[in-house]
C-alpha cells in the first residue's frame, strides 16, 4: 500500500514536472532557445492566483483564469522585449538573457510580495480527499486534479499540433524557419504564440504545484523549473510526448528515491538517472537525433 | 515584339547583399517579363541562391530595389511574399521532413482558405501522381526525385505568378532531371512565369527564353538563351566544351 501511495504521489509530482517541461520543450523546439525564466513564470502565476484568492476574494476558477491570462501576457512581453531582439544573436547571449530574466522575475516578486513565504490557500482545489481500501490509501483532491489536468493538457496539445493550422505552423517553424516563412507563416508571431501557450501552462503548473506544496516564495519556481527542464531533456527536448514521459518518470524516480533509498539523495538520484540516460541516448528517450540544417 | 517595352514582372535593380563582411552580391540587376522562362546560371558560390533568397526577403539587400508587378517589395518581410504571388522552391528542397506529403502541401497553401487548398491539392495530385500514392507518407522517407516534386508542388499550392526554382536538378539522376525539366515546361505552359537557377547550364539554357550569367556576385553576360548556348565563352566555362 505504501508502494501504491508513493506511486500516486510520484505520478502527481511528475504531472507537474510534465506540464512545466512542456513549456521548456515547446519553446526549445520552436524558438530554439532555453527559456530559463520559465520556472519563474510559474512562481509569478502562483502569486497572482494567491492574490486573486486572498485579496480579491474571487472564486478559484477566476484565480485560474486571471493567473493564466497574466502569465500569457508576461510570456509574450518577455519574448518580445528580451528574446526577439536577439533572434540572430549567438545562443550563449540568449541563454544569459534568459538567466537575467529569471533573476529579474524573482527580484520583482521579492519587491512585491517580500521574502516571507506565503501559505497557498487550500481553497484553490477544494475537492475532498479520496479514501480507498478502507482508508489505507488516501488521494488528495490536489493530486486528482493534477493528474487529470496533465492528461487534458497532453491530449489538447497533441490535437492542437496535429490538427490546428497554428499548431501545424509551429511544427513548420520548428523544422525550418526559412521554409516556413516562404509558406507565408509569420515566424515571429508563431514564436509569440508558443510563449503564450507555454506561459499559460506555467500558471496552471504554479497553481497545481502550490496546491500540493503550499509554501510560496520568490524562489518557489527555481527547483521545479530545473527539474522540469531535466525532464524535458530526459524525454527528448523538443518532443511533446517526451516532456510527458520525462516528467512522469522524473516525478516517480524522485519520490521512490526519497522513499526507498535516501531522502537527502533524492535529487542526486534524479540527476544520476538523467546522466545515464543521456549517455545511452544522447537525444533523450523520445528525442530525434539532431540533423544539421543549412 | 521587343520585350523591353513591356513592364517586367520582376525587376531587380542594383542589389548589394552582404553576409557580415562578405560582399556576396555586388550590384546585380535583371528583369523577368511575364510568361518568360529566365535562367540565372553560374558556378557554385557565384551568388545565385543569395539572389533568390534576397528576392523573397529571407535576406536583405544593403542597396538596390526589388519590384514585383510594379510594386516595390524590397522591404516586405519574407512571409508576405507568397501573397504577392512570388514562390520559391528553395535549394536543397527544404520540405518539412517530419510532416506527411499531404501536410506539406497544406502548408504550401497556408495563406489560402481550406476549400482552395483542397482544389489546389487535387490539381497537384493530378500533375504529380507519385505524390498521390505517397499522400500519407512522412516526407523525409521519399526519394530525392519525389522530394523535389513535393517541393515544386508545395510552391505551386498558392498558384503563384512567379515561380523561382533554385537548382531543382541538384543530386538527381539524368532521367529524373529530364522529368523535372519536363514539369517546369508544363508549369510554364500553364501560365506560370519562371526564374530558374541552375548549375546544369545545358539543361537550363535549352528550356529558357533568356539567360543571365552570374560570376562572383556580378552579372557578366546576358542574352537570349539560344545565343548563350552557342557562345564560345559560355561553352568553355559552363558547358565543358
Ligand atoms: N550563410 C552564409 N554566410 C556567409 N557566407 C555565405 C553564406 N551563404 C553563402 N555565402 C557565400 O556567398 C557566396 C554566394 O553563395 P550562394 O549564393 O550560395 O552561391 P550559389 O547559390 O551560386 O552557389 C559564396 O561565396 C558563399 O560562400
Ligand atoms: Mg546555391
Amino acid at each position: 500500500m505504501i508502494f501504491l501511495d508513493k506511486l500516486i504521489t510520484g505520478i502527481s509530482l511528475g504531472s507537474i514536472y510534465a506540464i512545466i517541461a512542456l513549456g521548456y520543450t515547446m519553446v526549445y523546439g520552436i524558438a530554439k532557445m532555453l527559456n530559463f525564466a520559465h520556472g519563474d513564470v510559474i512562481m509569478m502565476g502562483a502569486y497572482i492566483a494567491f492574490c486573486t484568492l486572498q485579496y480579491l476574494n474571487l472564486p478559484p476558477v477566476m484565480a485560474l483564469i486571471v493567473a493564466m491570462a497574466a502569465c500569457t501576457v508576461m510570456g509574450v512581453v518577455i519574448e518580445g522585449l528580451a528574446y526577439r531582439p536577439l533572434r540572430q544573436a549567438a545562443s550563449l547571449a540568449v541563454l544569459i538573457t534568459a538567466i537575467g530574466m529569471s533573476y529579474l522575475l524573482q527580484n520583482l516578486a521579492l519587491m512585491i510580495w517580500g521574502a516571507n513565504p506565503k501559505s497557498f490557500p487550500g481553497t484553490m482545489i477544494s475537492i475532498p480527499t479520496l479514501s480507498l481500501f478502507g482508508g489505507q490509501l488516501k488521494i488528495t483532491g490536489a493530486t486528482l486534479v493534477t493528474i487529470l489536468a496533465n492528461v487534458v493538457i497532453m491530449v489538447g496539445l497533441t490535437l492542437f499540433t496535429s490538427r490546428a493550422k497554428t499548431g501545424k505552423a509551429m511544427r513548420c517553424v520548428s523544422e525550418d524557419r526559412g521554409a516556413a516563412s516562404l509558406m507565408g507563416i509569420n515566424v515571429n508571431r508563431t514564436i509569440s504564440i508558443t510563449f503564450a501557450i507555454g506561459s499559460a501552462l506555467a500558471a496552471v503548473a504554479g497553481i497545481l504545484l502550490c496546491s500540493s506544496y503550499p509554501t510560496l516564495q520568490p524562489t518557489t519556481g527555481s527547483m521545479p523549473g530545473i527539474k522540469a527542464f531535466t525532464a524535458a531533456v530526459f524525454g527528448g527536448i523538443g518532443s511533446i510526448p517526451g516532456a510527458m514521459l520525462g516528467g512522469l518518470l522524473l516525478g516517480i524516480i524522485e519520490i521512490f528515491g526519497k522513499a526507498y533509498i535516501s531522502t537527502e539523495l533524492g535529487d542526486a538520484i534524479v540527476f544520476a538517472v538523467l546522466i545515464v540516460v543521456l549517455l545511452v541516448r544522447p537525444s533523450g528517450l523520445l528525442g530525434k537525433p539532431v540533423r544539421e540544417k543549412v | 515584339m521587343s520585350e523591353e517595352k513591356r513592364t517586367p514582372l520582376l525587376d531587380v535593380s542594383g542589389i548589394h547583399v552582404y553576409y557580415g563582411a562578405i560582399h556576396a552580391i555586388k550590384g546585380v540587376s535583371f528583369q523577368v517579363y511575364p510568361d518568360e522562362i529566365v535562367t540565372l546560371i553560374g558556378a557554385n558560390g557565384a551568388g545565385k541562391s543569395t539572389t533568390l533568397n534576397t528576392i523573397t526577403g529571407l535576406l536583405r539587400p544593403k542597396q538596390g530595389t526589388i519590384c514585383f508587378d510594379g510594386k516595390n517589395v524590397t522591404s516586405l518581410p519574407s512571409h508576405k511574399m507568397i501573397s504577392q504571388g512570388i514562390a520559391l522552391c528553395p535549394e536543397g528542397r527544404r520540405i518539412f521532413q517530419q510532416m506527411t506529403v499531404r501536410e506539406n502541401l497544406e502548408m504550401g497553401g497556408f495563406i489560402r482558405q481550406a476549400s482552395e487548398i483542397q482544389s489546389s491539392m487535387e490539381e497537384m495530385f493530378e500533375r504529380f501522381p507519385r505524390l498521390k500514392e505517397r499522400e500519407k507518407q512522412v516526407a523525409g522517407t521519399l526519394s530525392g526525385g519525389e522530394q523535389q516534386m513535393l517541393a515544386m508542388a508545395r510552391a505551386l499550392m498558392t498558384r503563384p505568378r512567379l515561380l523561382m526554382l533554385d537548382e531543382p536538378s541538384m543530386g538527381l539522376a539524368p532521367i529524373l532531371v529530364e522529368q523535372i525539366f519536363g514539369i517546369i515546361k508544363e508549369m510554364h505552359g500553364a501560365g506560370v512565369t519562371i526564374l530558374l537557377v541552375e548549375q546544369n547550364a545545358q539543361m537550363a539554357l535549352s528550356i529558357a527564353d533568356r539567360a543571365y550569367v552570374l560570376e562572383t556576385g556580378t552579372i557578366t553576360m546576358e542574352g537570349q538563351a539560344d545565343d548563350l548556348l552557342h557562345n564560345d565563352n559560355v561553352r568553355k566555362a559552363y558547358l565543358g566544351s
